[in-house]
């Protein structure tokens, strides 16, 4: 028994830390609509998920989640890349990236000349 | 403060005096006058507007200004620093150039993407999915003597059955193509001319609100001497089943229906088409590039013979597409493009691996996310919806009841499509299908709805998708009330609504 909630208890904390992970990375993207995406996809899949007590079906999601990271990590980075201006809603009034946390430094629109 | 006022002012009035018709400039000058009178005594300029503006736009318009103004500081200070470096040391390293074309960045201009029916964005899932076919795996997938090409071949098939199973297919029914065009034209000219060659069958029913490309092919056909009857749609967008019972004859071989109309989005009855196809003996083609991943399809539970799918309408690269073609009973085509005898010698020609990987990998997330993304869409879409209809004299084009959430097309009365187009700069979005976008005639689906010319040049395609979130229906809804009031208050038909008098009465003088 005592077995088993440790194994519980440390699947819990894995999927945690995937949580945080993926919501992070997701931040990262430089397109608005991507990122709004990510992090809402991410919000929802694990309140779906949250009550699933089967641990080789909690193992299967978590190994799915591992997988969408490191997918996010390569994404995020060609993003980063070939980024353009930002769209008209984004950031508040201003919609100006201001040296923020995990802002990214702009420079003209790629992709065009 | 004291030496901001002036020239704030100054750049309010130079924007005001530069733009006639622009109403954020007019609400600049009257908030800045504002601020600026607070803080001295100013002159108001007080100007007869047509919007009343809303809070937040008027929070923009302020800070527009604000920003322009720190924007030149900056540039001044960028000035400054470089010219420090020019005196100092000259090899700068190359990241110190893009910085300091990142501080002088704009703000954001780019407009609001609403216009999903057109194409959709590429979804970084299925980007993942394709890049190492673009650099590391290039083989042909026809090639069967080596490596490179076994694994081409097996990220193909793997690709073909993720799109079967989002329609319930086999793998070996998908033939790819180069898009939903070359679908529809392989279908509708391959079953015609295989059946024209014997002499017996030569009539063909199409509708009148099809896709411009099911309806040219079927132009097409009628000079090579085939028969093609047109069926007309009701006011709703719908077909009538009775009178495409009707339509069909001895010598009809093929029904070709739209499954999601790219301008209304209605959903036409599928499964009572097929089931009178099959009892028929007719075949059943279906254009369904806007309803695969979009609705649940299953080509068996639904009778469909031949469907066209595209890859670019779910989330996936552009130019690449499919043709489903039934084998059992087995549909028989002449072929558009004869060569190699690739994709069971339907369309010949070497495979692109990364688009049709992507492809695949954009239908199998179609069909893990089907739920979820029909939910978010339908949320989103009611939520446009109310607010657009809350407005007076708008109407919704379509069958309320069986269209497609994520096709909003609306009618705004007294109002010019394309002028409200240009009004709604910050947003883009589409009058209809993107292929009649160029020219200003009325949308001929809209005309086949029944619609007068007036209504169908006033009604605006929204389209709403995966990755559109709900600040952007909020502001699309805020932009448009405010600017179709705009419109409004300079037509003079509006005025005459406003004071009760109908149009249809007025005799308009002839010149």
């Amino acid at each position: 028994m005592s077995t088993m909630s440790a194994v519980k208890g440390d699947s819990a904390r894995q999927a945690l830390s995937l949580y945080r992970q993926l919501l992070r990375q997701g931040n990262q993207f430089a397109s608005y609509n991507f990122r709004e995406y990510a992090k809402r996809r991410t919000r929802d899949a694990f309140r779906e998920n949250k009550s699933v007590d089967d641990p080789r079906r909690i193992q299967e999601l978590l190994q799915k989640g591992l997988k969408e990271l490191q997918m996010l990590k390569r994404q995020t980075v060609v993003s980063q890349f070939y980024q353009l201006d930002r769209l008209v809603v984004e950031g508040g009034i201003s919609g100006k990236s201001k040296g923020g946390k995990g802002d990214i430094a702009r420079q003209k629109d790629t992709g065009w000349d | 403060m004291a030496n901001i006022a002036p020239s704030v002012l100054r750049q309010a009035s130079r924007l005001a005096s530069k733009s006639v018709i622009s109403t954020a400039a007019r609400r600049n000058a009257q908030t800045v006058a504002r601020v600026a009178s607070a803080s001295a005594p100013v002159k108001c300029l007080s100007r007869r507007s047509y919007v009343t503006g809303t809070k937040r736009d008027n929070a923009q318009a302020q800070s527009e200004t604000a920003i322009r103004l720190d924007r030149q500081q900056l540039k001044d200070e960028g000035l400054a620093i470089s010219g420090q470096q020019n005196g100092s040391d000259i090899s700068v390293s190359p990241m110190a150039d893009v910085l300091s074309q990142a501080a002088v960045m704009d703000e954001g201009q780019r407009p609001i993407y609403l216009d999903m029916q057109a194409t959709t964005p590429v979804d970084p899932r299925v980007l993942d999915a394709m890049l190492p076919f673009f650099t590391s795996v290039y083989g042909n997938p026809h090639s069967r003597t080596h490596a490179y090409g076994w694994e081409s071949e097996k990220a193909v098939e793997d690709a073909r059955k993720h799109i079967a199973d989002l329609i319930g297919a086999d793998p070996k029914e998908i033939i790819f193509t180069s898009g939903a065009t070359e679908s529809n034209n392989m279908s509708i000219k391959g079953v015609a001319r295989f059946f024209g060659r014997s002499g017996k069958k030569k009539h063909i029913i199409t509708s009148q609100t099809e896709h411009k490309c099911v309806l040219d092919s079927c132009r097409h056909l009628q000079d090579e001497g085939f028969e093609v009857t047109y069926l007309p749609v009701k006011s709703n967008g719908l077909i009538d089943l009775k009178e495409l019972e009707a339509a069909i004859r001895p010598d009809t071989m093929l029904v070709s229906i739209m499954s999601v109309n790219n301008e209304i989005g209605v959903i036409q009855p599928l499964e009572q088409i097929g089931k009178m196809c099959r009892e028929k003996k007719v075949f059943f083609h279906t254009d369904a590039a806007q309803a695969v991943g979009k609705i649940p399809m299953d080509v068996n539970k639904l009778n469909i013979d031949l469907m066209s799918i595209s890859s670019h309408k779910i989330y996936g690269p552009k130019g690449i597409g499919a043709c489903y073609v039934r084998r059992r009973p087995r549909v028989r085509l002449d072929p558009l493009i004869s060569g190699g005898g690739q994709e069971r010698g339907l369309r010949s020609g070497t495979l692109a691996p990364p688009l049709v990987v992507g492809f695949g990998e954009a239908c199998r997330i179609a069909k893990e996310e089907l739920e979820y993304d029909s939910k978010r869409i339908k949320y989103l879409s009611d939520r446009l919806l109310k607010g657009l209809l809350s407005m007076e004299h708008t109407s919704q084009n379509g069958d309320p009841e069986q269209f497609y959430p994520g096709c909003v097309n609306v009618s705004f009365a007294y109002v010019e499509g394309e002028s409200l187009l240009m009004a709604l700069k910050d947003i883009a979005l589409s009058s209809g299908s993107a292929c009649t976008s160029a020219s200003l005639e009325p949308s001929y689906v809209l005309r086949a709805l029944g619609n007068s010319d007036e209504s169908a040049h006033s009604s605006i395609r929204f389209g709403i998708g995966r990755f559109t979130t709900e600040e952007e229906i909020d502001y699309v809804l805020k932009a448009v009330t405010a600017r179709v009031g705009f419109l409004r208050e300079l037509s003079p038909l509006w005025e005459l609504v406003q004071e009760g008098v109908d149009l249809n009465t007025i005799e308009w003088s002839q010149h």
